[in-house]
């Protein structure tokens, strides 16, 4: 037990197989409570794989995996009451409006003041002139922050973002960039997914590469980059990135994101 | 059971229904086929079948209701598949509530909006002469068995809600369930039809519970013919509860 004070997440031997093809071949991984760990990997992977098996949505194959302290596999309900998931697509209700999705998770997690709790993520979030209309009207990046807003709700120890950025402009990034900031902040781990490596330099404290089933390498982002030679000085001339130029272009909203 | 299991189907069910509110077009589809099969069979098709003495529409009734509810049902397959595809399944799946409750969330939308599509057809069956003598206690048989009926088939429909890979894949399953009251007692007495014809519309569920529900409006005793539509029903319901579970904690282990 004193293992799972420090420890928020704990992954050991872990195995699934979809029909013939081995996704997971033994992954091991710890993550240490209030960091931000990135998994990394590219598509297939299996990154998904090891989110859903964390969130008691699928069952391994083999090895064990601890979340605050439950073992996945026979204690789900202590699981799913110290977790919460945004999956790869914004999970969201369309019919209803952003501030009914709000209280609808709320009274889900058996909370009171389900409105209160609503109007401040809402004001949190940026989405309270928002929050009267119906999701589905939505844009992706707006999306994205209701579902993250209602990942919050209750205030789970250990966050799950699987993707949280994928398909999202550059300025709806920055955002929920933010976001995964603040929260980390607040003392919550966050496990998130990304295949987008400067989402994984940006945020993490700790990195690891998933590929063919297993993590290859497991460190910080300093520790990663001294995997490789060391850097060659060469003079270039310092070009603004497309980036740079693009969030200098569309303004000021992104000035808040950047901080 | 979990200690949620009843709250967290009422918090569920209020926003399932919710969706109905918004779209009530749900309800008027479910209810526009069988009234215009009605208003054909009763004022084109209806004048050259025999059914006996009284009104054709007083014949017809019963198995409008039957077709009502099982087109509604397919409404069922289809927003459990879209929950399912917009990935909201799977929050509340990963959340701490009470599994179940998100099915029978959707089973109580499902009596709920079937049960007003069939009164909206009764109203419309009333204004085109429809009339029953049936006594308070008729009417309660006749509701208790539509409820019992809804309830199998909406079951039924929550196994390819849970399985379908299209829209169009999680609602096909209702046509044969819709084309099921035209081989029975449903719209001609079955003794017009030929021998196997016959021998299969005689035996399969409508009949029997499109007569016991004819019966009743007609204040007519029911006979056995009440238990062998109560019996398909529960058996249905009962495989369908067995199966649709299966399902379900195949998909969610």
């Amino acid at each position: 037990m004193l293992a799972a004070m420090s420890t928020a997440i704990r992954i050991q031997g872990l195995q699934k197989s979809f029909k013939d093809t081995k996704v997971l071949r033994g992954v091991d991984l710890e993550v240490s409570r209030g960091s931000i760990f990135a998994l990394l990997g590219s598509n297939g992977a299996g990154k998904t794989t090891v989110v859903r098996i964390l969130s008691t949505l699928l069952r391994a194959d083999g090895g064990t995996a601890h979340v605050n302290g439950f073992d996945v596999a026979t204690q789900g309900a202590d699981v799913r009451q110290s977790i919460s998931l945004t999956g790869q697509f914004a999970a969201v209700d369309e019919v209803l409006t952003g501030r009914e999705n709000l209280i609808l998770v709320a009274r889900l997690r058996h909370l009171k003041d389900a409105g209160t709790i609503a109007d401040d993520l809402l004001e949190r979030f940026s989405l309270t002139e928002a929050g009267g209309r119906r999701a589905g009207t939505y844009s992706g990046g707006m999306r994205r922050r209701l579902d993250i807003a209602m990942s919050l709700i209750g205030n789970p120890p250990v966050v799950f973002l699987d993707e949280p950025t994928t398909g999202l402009d550059p300025e709806a990034r920055l955002e929920v960039w933010q976001a995964v900031r603040e929260l980390a902040a607040g003392g919550t781990t966050v496990l998130l997914t990304t295949q987008y490596l400067d989402e994984a330099e940006q945020l993490a404290d700790r990195i690891a590469i998933l590929h063919e089933g297993r993590i290859i390498v497991n460190g910080t982002l300093g520790e990663l980059k001294q995997l490789l030679p060391p850097a060659k000085v060469e003079y270039v001339e310092k070009q603004p990135s497309l980036e740079d130029v693009f969030l200098t272009l569309v303004g000021a909203r992104t000035e808040g994101g950047h901080r | 059971m979990n200690r949620h299991f009843l709250g967290d189907t009422a918090v569920l069910l209020g926003r399932s229904l919710r969706h109905i509110a918004r779209s009530p077009d749900t309800i008027i589809t479910t209810a526009v086929t069988p009234i215009a099969m009605m208003l054909l069979f009763v004022y084109v098709l209806g004048g050259a079948i025999q059914t006996g003495s009284g009104r054709y529409v007083n014949y017809l009734l019963p198995g409008i209701l039957i077709i009502t509810i099982a087109s509604g049902i397919s409404y069922t397959a289809y927003r459990l598949f879209l929950d399912l595809q917009g990935g909201i399944f799977e929050r509340f799946q990963s959340m701490p509530i009470a599994r179940a409750a998100v099915l029978w969330a959707h089973v109580l939308t499902s009596m709920v909006a079937n049960l007003i599509s069939v009164a909206v057809v009764v109203l419309v069956g009333v204004a085109m002469g429809f009339r029953t003598g049936a006594s308070v206690l008729d009417w309660l048989a006749v509701a208790g068995i539509l409820v019992l009926f809804t309830l199998a088939l909406t079951w039924l429909a929550v196994i390819p809600g849970l399985t379908a890979t299209s829209v169009d894949g999680a609602s096909a399953f209702a046509y044969p369930l819709i084309f099921l009251p035209f081989i029975s007692s449903a719209f001609v007495p079955t003794a017009s039809m030929p021998g196997p014809v016959r021998a299969f519309a005689d035996n399969q569920p409508v009949t029997s519970i499109v007569n016991t529900i004819r019966n009743l409006f007609a204040g007519q005793p029911v006979g056995t013919g009440i238990w062998t539509a109560l019996a398909w029903c529960a058996g249905i319901l009962v495989l369908a509860l067995l199966f649709s579970a299966r399902t379900y904690r195949r998909r969610t282990a």
